[in-house]
C-alpha cells in the first residue's frame, strides 16, 4: 500500500468516524445503530496503520493484493449491514400492521359506541 | 345461538360491495358482516357504512392477508364462533354460505374450504392460474396427506380456534394459501373441501388476482419449505 493510499485511508477512516459522532450528537441517528459503523471506522483505521495485518489477511483469504482484500471485506461488510437493515424492516412493518390492524378495531369500537349513544338520545 | 360473522376484505371495491353484501343478505340473514377498507382510494369505506355492517378501515394499504387479518383479530375479539371469509369483488356466489356455515357447526371439521375443481363447472379459469392452482394443490395433497384442489381458494369458513392461529403473528400476510393449509394441518386442524361455483372476477385487477406471478410462486415454495421446518403449533391439546 503506497503513502498515498494509507493517508486517503486513513481520512475517509477518520471522516467516517467524525460523521457518524455528529449524527448522534444531533439525535438523528440512534446510539443502537451506531457500533457497527463505528467498529467500521475503527478497522480501516487499523489496517492503516498496522500494515502486517492486512498483509496477513490478505494472504489467510488467498487475495493477491493488499487492496483487494480491503475490497472484499468492504463489500462483504456492506451486505452484512444491507441483511441486518433488512431484518429490522421487517420488523417495523409487522409493528406498523398491527399498529394499523388495532386502530381499525378500536375506531370501529368508538363508531359503535357513538351511534349507541345517539339512539338512547333519541329515545 | 353461536355468532357468525363474514369477513370481506376490499380493496377499491365500492362499485361490486353494494351487490356482494344485498346478496349475502338474501342468503344469510343471521350472520354479522365485517367489510375490512385496505387503505381504498375510492368510496369503498363509504359504502360499507351506508351498507350498515361493521366497517374496519386501514389508514394504508396492507395487502390482501393483512385486511383477513384484521377481520380475524376483531372476530377474535368479539368472541364470535365461525368466521367466513369472501372477496368483496362479486367473484364467491353467496348462496353457498349456508352451507359453508352448516358444514362447519357440525363440529367434525375446523376448516371448509370452497373449491372450484372438486366438481366440473362452467368456471374458467385462465391456464396459467389453473396450472398453479394443480401444482400447488398437488404439493399441498402430498404434505398433508389429504385431497386438496384448491388451496388458493379465499372462499371458506373457520371455527374460532383456527380464526385466533390466523389472528396471531404465525398467520403469512402476503398470500396465505397453500402455506397457511400446510401451517394449519400440522396444528391438528381437520380440512374439508366442498365444492363451489364463482363468478369471473370483473376487475382486471382484484385483490386477490392482481399480484405478480412469479413472485407468488417464489413465495409460496420457500414458505412451504419454511412451514416444514418451523416449530409447530398445536390446535388441540
Amino acid at each position: 500500500m503506497t503513502e498515498r493510499q494509507q493517508f486517503f485511508a486513513l481520512i475517509m477512516g477518520g471522516l467516517i468516524f467524525l460523521a457518524i459522532v455528529e449524527l448522534v450528537r444531533r439525535r438523528k441517528l440512534k446510539e443502537e445503530y451506531t457500533w457497527l459503523w463505528l467498529l467500521t471506522g475503527v478497522i480501516i483505521f487499523l489496517l492503516v496503520i498496522w500494515y502486517d495485518f492486512l498483509r496477513f489477511v490478505t494472504f489467510m483469504i488467498g487475495a493477491r493484493i493488499e487492496t483487494s482484500a480491503l475490497f472484499i471485506f468492504g463489500l462483504l461488510f456492506l451486505i452484512l449491514i444491507n441483511l441486518w437493515f433488512s431484518v429490522k424492516i421487517s420488523s417495523l412493518q409487522d409493528r406498523v400492521k398491527n399498529l394499523m390492524q388495532e386502530i381499525a378495531i378500536m375506531k370501529y369500537k368508538k363508531t359503535a359506541k357513538k351511534k349507541t349513544k345517539r339512539r338512547k338520545g333519541k329515545k | 345461538m353461536k355468532k357468525r360473522l363474514i369477513i370481506i376484505p376490499a380493496y377499491n371495491e365500492e362499485k361490486n360491495l353494494g351487490k356482494v353484501i344485498k346478496e349475502i343478505r338474501k342468503y344469510d340473514r343471521k350472520s354479522d358482516i365485517a367489510v375490512v377498507d385496505d387503505g381504498s382510494i375510492d368510496k369503498t369505506g363509504l359504502m360499507a357504512e351506508k351498507l350498515g355492517v361493521i366497517l374496519l378501515s386501514h389508514k394504508n394499504n396492507l395487502g390482501y392477508g393483512a385486511a383477513l387479518q384484521t377481520g380475524f383479530k376483531f372476530g377474535v375479539k368479539r368472541k364470535y364462533s365461525f368466521m367466513l371469509q369472501m372477496d368483496a369483488d362479486y367473484q364467491h356466489k353467496a348462496s353457498f354460505i349456508p352451507r359453508f356455515f352448516k358444514e362447519i357447526e357440525k363440529g367434525k371439521y375446523d376448516v371448509i374450504i370452497g373449491s372450484r375443481l372438486l366438481e366440473k363447472s362452467g368456471y374458467k379459469i385462465p391456464a396459467l392460474r389453473k396450472a398453479g392452482m394443480i401444482l400447488f394443490g398437488k404439493i399441498t395433497s402430498i404434505i398433508i396427506g389429504k385431497r386438496i384442489t384448491d388451496p388458493t381458494s379465499g372462499f371458506r369458513v373457520v371455527n374460532r380456534k383456527v380464526a385466533k392461529l390466523h389472528a396471531s403473528d404465525i398467520y403469512p400476510t402476503d398470500f396465505p394459501d397453500s402455506d397457511v393449509i400446510i401451517m394449519l394441518n400440522f396444528a391438528g386442524a381437520k380440512i374439508k373441501e366442498i365444492p363451489v361455483t364463482m363468478r369471473s372476477s370483473n376487475k382486471k385487477k382484484s385483490m386477490h388476482g392482481g399480484f405478480k406471478p412469479v413472485y407468488y410462486i417464489f413465495k409460496m415454495f420457500f414458505s412451504i419449505f419454511l412451514t416444514l421446518f418451523r416449530r409447530r403449533e398445536r390446535l388441540y391439546d
